[in-house]
């Protein structure tokens, strides 16, 4: 998910490019006071006219406690945005209010449920909410660790291992398994460090994260090289599937593969493995059969 | 009615002051690297906001920085809101 400035026409026109996930627009923190209302006309008008093609469109709105939050909602959810994402979400309650918002602007333009909620999660007790918030809703589709404000929040600041974001990151991954739906990394924000945030996407990709956020095209490699599954996984993902199929056919039951014992967890592993392979572009969906 | 601008000389973005007038109509001075090619479409776009928005007599100078029609749009919206107050979001 690459986060883009809302109030730069020519970045977001490029953004797609470069081949992100998503791309989410932000209204809060990269847009000044003195430039909301002109952000909020150029990402209406931006998800109403350029071709985004497959890349899913996120918009970051401001808190609706601000003068400028509840009109975000209308002028984005308007141009058909996909998902609002929700900074500094605290309580289930919050998510709630965003959605009854959604839902007055998607009545008033007969496309009732089109709009999903991301939440962000930047504080000590958006992360003790954390399930709550991710079930507050069944436009949730996912939450989302915002680890600047959260890690001032907790009087601390981030460090290189990121041992003061642990907590917070297993909390968000086991809330979003408990309610089914994507969990999402912070940023980034050192460039020039290209190390370290490999060393970062590792650790998010096996603490179960489902993706990383970032802020400029030259990540995107990085994220995609840790997360697309690797040649002989994809491999043993596919004989695993086929040992199942076999074993359903003949309607016998535990079976294995090259010699290790093959149980259900080891078979939506695989799963995901072939669903990953078919999203990073590594292999299609007719050969993933 | 008072002078208002929007956007920037960003490279893709264009600057877009709008003033009331008293001649009658929509008067557009710009400046634009694609005038020659583009001029007419820019002018077009600005014109077609401005009357969706119902603003009238007004003096519009465009510096064009290779924008958008998207762009445009946006920008004259943005500009035309502050110029005459009205807000097209419910609060």
């Amino acid at each position: 998910m690459m986060f883009v400035p809302g109030n730069n026409p020519g970045m977001m026109a490029d953004a797609h490019i470069y081949g992100p996930d998503s791309i989410m627009l932000d209204l809060e923190d990269s847009v000044t006071m003195a430039e909301k209302d002109a952000a909020r006309f150029l990402v209406h008008n931006a998800l109403k006219s350029i071709d985004y093609g497959s890349t899913e469109m996120v918009v970051r709105i401001n808190p609706l406690n601000t003068p400028y939050g509840k009109k975000d909602v209308e002028a984005v959810v308007k141009a058909g945005v996909d998902v609002i994402r929700m900074p500094k979400t605290e309580t289930a309650d919050e998510v709630r209010e965003l959605e009854a918002e959604i839902l007055k602007v998607e009545q008033e333009i007969g496309a009732v449920g089109r709009t999903q909620i991301m939440a962000a999660i930047e504080s000590a007790l958006g992360v003790v909410n954390a399930y709550e918030i991710a079930t507050a809703s069944k436009r949730m589709m996912g939450i989302a660790l915002g680890a600047e404000d959260y890690s001032a929040n907790l009087k601390t600041q981030r460090t290189p291992g990121g041992a003061e974001l642990l907590l917070a990151r297993e909390t968000i991954v086991v809330a979003a398994r408990a309610a089914g739906i994507c969990c999402f990394d912070t940023v980034y924000s050192n460039l020039d460090d290209m190390d370290t945030f490999r060393a970062e996407v590792e650790l998010i990709k096996s603490l179960g994260f489902d993706g990383k956020s970032i802020i400029n095209p030259r990540q995107i490699e990085v994220v995609n090289e840790v997360f697309a599954p690797k040649p002989k996984d994809i491999e043993k993902a596919r004989k695993i599937i086929a040992a199942i199929r076999e074993a359903k056919e003949k309607g016998s039951g535990v079976i294995a593969v090259n010699g290790k014992m093959v149980d259900r967890p080891v078979v939506l592993r695989a799963e995901r493995t072939i669903a990953l392979a078919i999203a990073s572009g590594i292999i299609s969906e007719e050969e993933a059969l | 009615m008072n002078t208002a601008s929007a956007g920037t000389l960003e490279s893709g973005d264009i600057l877009i002051q709008i003033a009331p007038s008293e001649a009658p109509g929509i008067e557009i001075e710009l400046q634009s690297p694609v005038a020659a090619q583009f001029g007419r479409q820019i002018k077009a776009v600005i014109e077609e906001t401005l009357s969706g928005l119902e603003v009238n007599n007004v003096y519009v100078k465009a510096v064009d920085k290779g924008a958008l029609d998207c762009t445009i749009r946006a920008r004259v919206s943005a500009a035309a809101v502050r110029a005459t107050g009205k807000d097209v979001w419910k609060d």
